[in-house]
C-alpha cells in the first residue's frame, strides 16, 4: 500500500492579531504550523500502513522552512517526504498548486491513496484536494469522518463523508484522494524516536526542472486568480445593547420581552 | 521565491508594508530598505500600502490567450438533496440576477438531478430567464463525476461569463472538479461580489485567515470566473410563478457503468440539525462546564423551535457531536438570531457566525470579544440565565 498525503504549512490564525489603530494585521511572532487538517490526513494515512503495511508519503509545496513541517510529519512516523520547492513556484494559487503537486505525485509513481486536508486554515478554500484528483483523474471522496473499509485486492473504499444532512456513506474504486475533516481520528503526537529520526531524515527536494511541468501552468504564472486588494472586514453595524436588572430572573425577564417586543422572536 | 520587485531608490524604509504582510515575508534590510523573504508568496497586499509606489509584482507573461470575448451569461448551479432545493441555490440566484442585470446579460440555472424539471421551474420564479436540465437516474443524488462532466460539457458548449455555485460541501467538491477540468480561477467562499467600472471584470470577496482579513480576488484572463458562496450572506429572493422562462434538455455525459462511486446511505443521527438552515440557534462553549450543560441549551431551543449549536472547545471536549460546531472549522450558519451561551467569541467561532442578524451573548466575563459583537448582551451565570430565559419565553409564548 502506498499513501500520500499533501501537508501544507500555515501561520497559526489564532495568533494573527488586528492592530485596532490601523486596522492592519500584526504578524510578528506569528508560529507556522502544519495546517490542523492535515495532521488529521497523517494520522489516517499512518492508521492505513498499520493495517495494510506499505508506505506513507508525505508532499509540500513551498519555501524551505516548510521542511519543518515535513520533519514533523517524520517524526509522527511518516516514511519520506518531498518538498517542492522553487521560486517559479511561488504565487500559486489553488489550479496552479493541484498541477504541481499532481505532476510531482506522478513522478512518485503509483499510490493507491492521497490523503488531504479539507482546507488549509490560511485560504480556507478546500480546492487543492479537488484539484489534484482532477487533474490524476482518480475520483475523490471529500470532507471524509470515517474510513470504514477498505480493500486493497478488490480496489475499493468505503467512506463515510460528513454532509450536511448527515453522514453520506459512499463506496468508490481505487485508487482515489481523500479529504479528512477532524471528525476522523485523534492525531497521534510525535515520539522522541520519532522526532531523532526526523533530525536526521533525509528530505527531498524536487524543482520545477526535476518535474513534467509546463512553466506557463506553474506559479503565478500559471494561476487564473489575482488578489487585487486586502482589506480588514468590517465591523458589525451597531452597538451591544446591555441587559441589566436585578438578578438573573429580571435579566432574563427584559431579555424575553426585548426579543418579542423587537420581533426577533415571533 | 521573492515575487515582489522594489524600487531601492524609491523606499524611504517607513516600515507600511512589513505590517500588512500576511506571511511575514517582508523586512528592513541593513541599509533601511525592505527586504523580500522566501515566504513572499505575491499576494500583493502590500503593493497598495507603499505610499511612495516603491512596490510592484512582475507583470506578468502573457498566455496564449483563451479569447475572453466569446463568454456571456450568469450562471447558478442549483443544488438539490431529495428532489428538494437547497436555499442556498436561491440565494445566489437573486444574487446572480443582480450581476446579470448589471452585466445586461441573461441568467441561466443548472439543475441536475432525476424527475427535477419542479426544480427547474422553481429556478424560473425565483429569477432565471433559462434552465439547464440535465435529468436522469444517474443524478438522483450527487456524485463528483457525473456531474463535474456535465457541467464541463454545458460550459464548453454555452460559454457563461460568471458561474456561482454555493460552498457548501458538495458545491465546494463540484467547483474544485469543475475549474479544474476547464482550466480557469475559481474563488471559494465567496461573502460578496460586484461588477467592478469599467474592467466589467467580477470582483469577489472573501475572508481568509480565518476571517482576520478580507480578500478581493479577479480572473481576468480566464473564463468562466468561477466562485463558490458562501450559505445565508445574500438575501433569498421572492418567489414569482408566473415569470416566464426557458427550459433547455441536455443529456448525460457518463453512463452508471463509468462512474466510479456508488451511494450506499445517509446516517442521520438522532436529534440531528441541520444548523445551516436553522432560523434560531442557541450555542453553548466551554462555559457550560460539561455535556449535562447542553440540556438547558436544548429546553430554550425547544421554546424557540430552534436548533443547538457550539464552540469547538465544547466539541472538542466531548460534550457534543463535531455536527453541531461553528465556525471557521465547523460550520457558517446566518441564523435570524443566534444565542451564545459561555462562549468568549474567539475570532475562528466568529468567522462561523458573525453575519447573524442578531447576535444574543450570554456570559459572565463582560470582557469577553463575543460582547463586541453581540446585538445584545447579559452578563451573568448561565446556569441561572438560561433556565430563567427559558421559563420567560414559556410564559410569554404561552407555552407554559
Ligand atoms: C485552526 C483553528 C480553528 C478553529 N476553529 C474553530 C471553530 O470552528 N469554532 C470555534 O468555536 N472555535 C474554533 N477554534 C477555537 C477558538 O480559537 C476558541 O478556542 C474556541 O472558540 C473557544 O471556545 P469557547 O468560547 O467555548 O471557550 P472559552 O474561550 O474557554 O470561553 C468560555 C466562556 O464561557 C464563559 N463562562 C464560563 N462559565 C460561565 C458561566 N457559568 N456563565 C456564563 N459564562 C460562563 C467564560 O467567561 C468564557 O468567556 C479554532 C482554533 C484554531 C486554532
Ligand atoms: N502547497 C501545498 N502543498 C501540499 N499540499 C497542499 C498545499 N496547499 C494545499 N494542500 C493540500 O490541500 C488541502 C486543502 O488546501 P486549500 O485548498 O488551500 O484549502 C490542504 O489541507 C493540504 O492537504
Amino acid at each position: 500500500m502506498r499513501a500520500i498525503v499533501c501537508i501544507k504549512q500555515v501561520p497559526d490564525t489564532t495568533e494573527v492579531k488586528i492592530d485596532p489603530d490601523r486596522g492592519t494585521l500584526i504578524r510578528d511572532g506569528v508560529p507556522s504550523i502544519v495546517n490542523p487538517f492535515d495532521t488529521y490526513a497523517i494520522e489516517e494515512a499512518l492508521r492505513v500502513r498499520e493495517k495494510f503495511g506499505g508506505q506513507v508519503t508525505v508532499i509540500t509545496m513551498g519555501p524551505s522552512q516548510a521542511t519543518s513541517a515535513l520533519k514533523e510529519a517524520i517524526a509522527m512516523g511518516a516514511d519520506e517526504a518531498i518538498l517542492l520547492n522553487d521560486r517559479e513556484f511561488a504565487g500559486a494559487d489553488t489550479w496552479a498548486t493541484a498541477y504541481t503537486l499532481s505532476k510531482a505525485i506522478k513522478k512518485i509513481g503509483e499510490f493507491d491513496l492521497i490523503f488531504c486536508g479539507r482546507q488549509a486554515i490560511d485560504g480556507d478554500t478546500g480546492q487543492t484536494g479537488p484539484g489534484i484528483a482532477t487533474q490524476l483523474q482518480i475520483n475523490q471522496l471529500t470532507y471524509v469522518c470515517r474510513l470504514a473499509n477498505l480493500d486493497l485486492d478488490k480496489k475499493t473504499i468505503e467512506v463515510e463523508r460528513l454532509v450536511e444532512e448527515g453522514r453520506e456513506v459512499v463506496k468508490s474504486a481505487l485508487p482515489c484522494l481523500v479529504t479528512v475533516v477532524k471528525d476522523i481520528n485523534q492525531p497521534r503526537y510525535p515520539t522522541i524516536l520519532g522526532i531523532r529520526r526526523a533530525q536526521k531524515a533525509l528530505i527531498t527536494v524536487w524543482t520545477a526542472r526535476d518535474l513534467d511541468v509546463d512553466s506557463k501552468l506553474i506559479g503565478l504564472n500559471g494561476s487564473p486568480t489575482r488578489v487585487v486588494k486586502i482589506s480588514t472586514p468590517p465591523p458589525r453595524a451597531g452597538q451591544c445593547e446591555l441587559i441589566k436588572g436585578e438578578s438573573a430572573e429580571q435579566q432574563a425577564d427584559f431579555l424575553a420581552e426585548k426579543l418579542l417586543a423587537e420581533k426577533i422572536i415571533v | 521565491m521573492a515575487l515582489l520587485e522594489i524600487n531601492r531608490a524609491a523606499c524611504t524604509g517607513c516600515g507600511a508594508c512589513l505590517q500588512v504582510c500576511p506571511f511575514g515575508a517582508l523586512s528592513l534590510d541593513s541599509e533601511n530598505i525592505v527586504e523580500v523573504g522566501e515566504a513572499c508568496t505575491g499576494c500583493g497586499a502590500c503593493v497598495p500600502e507603499c505610499p511612495v509606489g516603491a512596490l510592484s509584482l512582475p507583470q506578468v507573461e502573457k498566455k496564449e490567450q483563451i479569447s475572453t470575448a466569446g463568454y456571456s451569461g450568469v450562471w447558478v448551479w442549483v443544488e438539490q438533496y431529495n428532489h428538494q432545493a437547497g436555499s442556498i441555490s436561491w440565494e445566489m440566484m437573486g444574487e446572480g440576477r443582480k450581476l446579470a442585470d448589471k452585466r445586461g446579460t441573461t441568467l441561466a440555472a443548472c439543475v441536475l438531478g432525476y424527475e427535477a424539471e419542479a426544480i427547474a421551474r422553481q429556478a424560473i420564479a425565483y429569477g432565471a430567464d433559462k434552465v439547464f436540465l440535465v435529468d436522469d437516474p444517474t443524478l438522483e443524488v450527487y456524485r463528483t463525476d457525473p456531474y463535474a462532466r456535465i457541467l464541463v460539457e454545458l460550459v464548453k458548449k454555452y460559454k457563461p461569463e460568471i458561474f456561482l455555485l454555493g460552498a457548501s460541501t458538495r458545491g465546494r467538491d463540484l467547483a474544485g472538479a469543475v475549474a479544474t477540468y476547464i482550466y480557469t480561477g475559481l474563488t471559494a467562499d465567496c461573502t460578496g461580489l460586484e461588477i467592478e467600472e469599467g474592467s466589467n471584470l467580477l470582483l469577489q470577496i472573501r475572508p481568509a485567515f480565518g476571517g482576520n482579513i478580507m480578500a478581493t480576488i479577479k480572473c481576468p484572463e480566464y473564463r468562466p470566473q468561477m466562485a463558490t458562496v458562501r450559505h445565508h450572506v445574500f438575501e433569498m429572493p421572492l418567489s414569482d410563478e408566473s415569470r416566464p422562462g426557458q427550459i433547455i434538455r441536455e443529456p448525460a455525459v457518463l453512463s452508471e457503468d463509468q462512474i466510479a462511486s456508488k451511494i450506499l446511505d445517509l446516517i442521520v443521527e438522532k436529534n440531528e440539525v441541520n444548523l445551516a438552515d436553522a432560523k434560531i440557534i442557541v450555542s453553548g462553549g466551554r462555559g457550560l462546564k460539561g455535556p449535562e450543560g447542553f440540556t438547558i441549551l436544548h429546553e430554550l431551543a425547544d421554546v424557540l423551535g430552534g436548533a443547538v449549536g457550539a464552540s469547538r472547545a465544547a466539541v472538542d471536549a466531548g460534550w457534543i457531536s463535531y455536527a453541531h460546531q461553528v465556525g471557521q472549522t465547523g460550520r457558517t450558519v446566518r441564523p435570524d438570531l443566534y444565542i451564545a451561551c459561555g462562549i468568549s467569541g474567539a475570532i475562528q467561532h466568529q468567522a462561523g457566525m458573525r453575519t447573524s442578524k442578531i447576535i444574543v451573548a450570554i456570559n459572565k466575563d463582560p470582557e469577553a470579544p463575543i460582547f463586541q459583537i453581540a446585538d445584545y448582551g447579559l452578563v451573568g451565570d448561565l446556569f441561572t440565565v438560561v433556565p430563567a430565559l427559558t421559563r420567560a419565553l414559556k410564559r410569554r409564548l404561552n407555552k407554559a
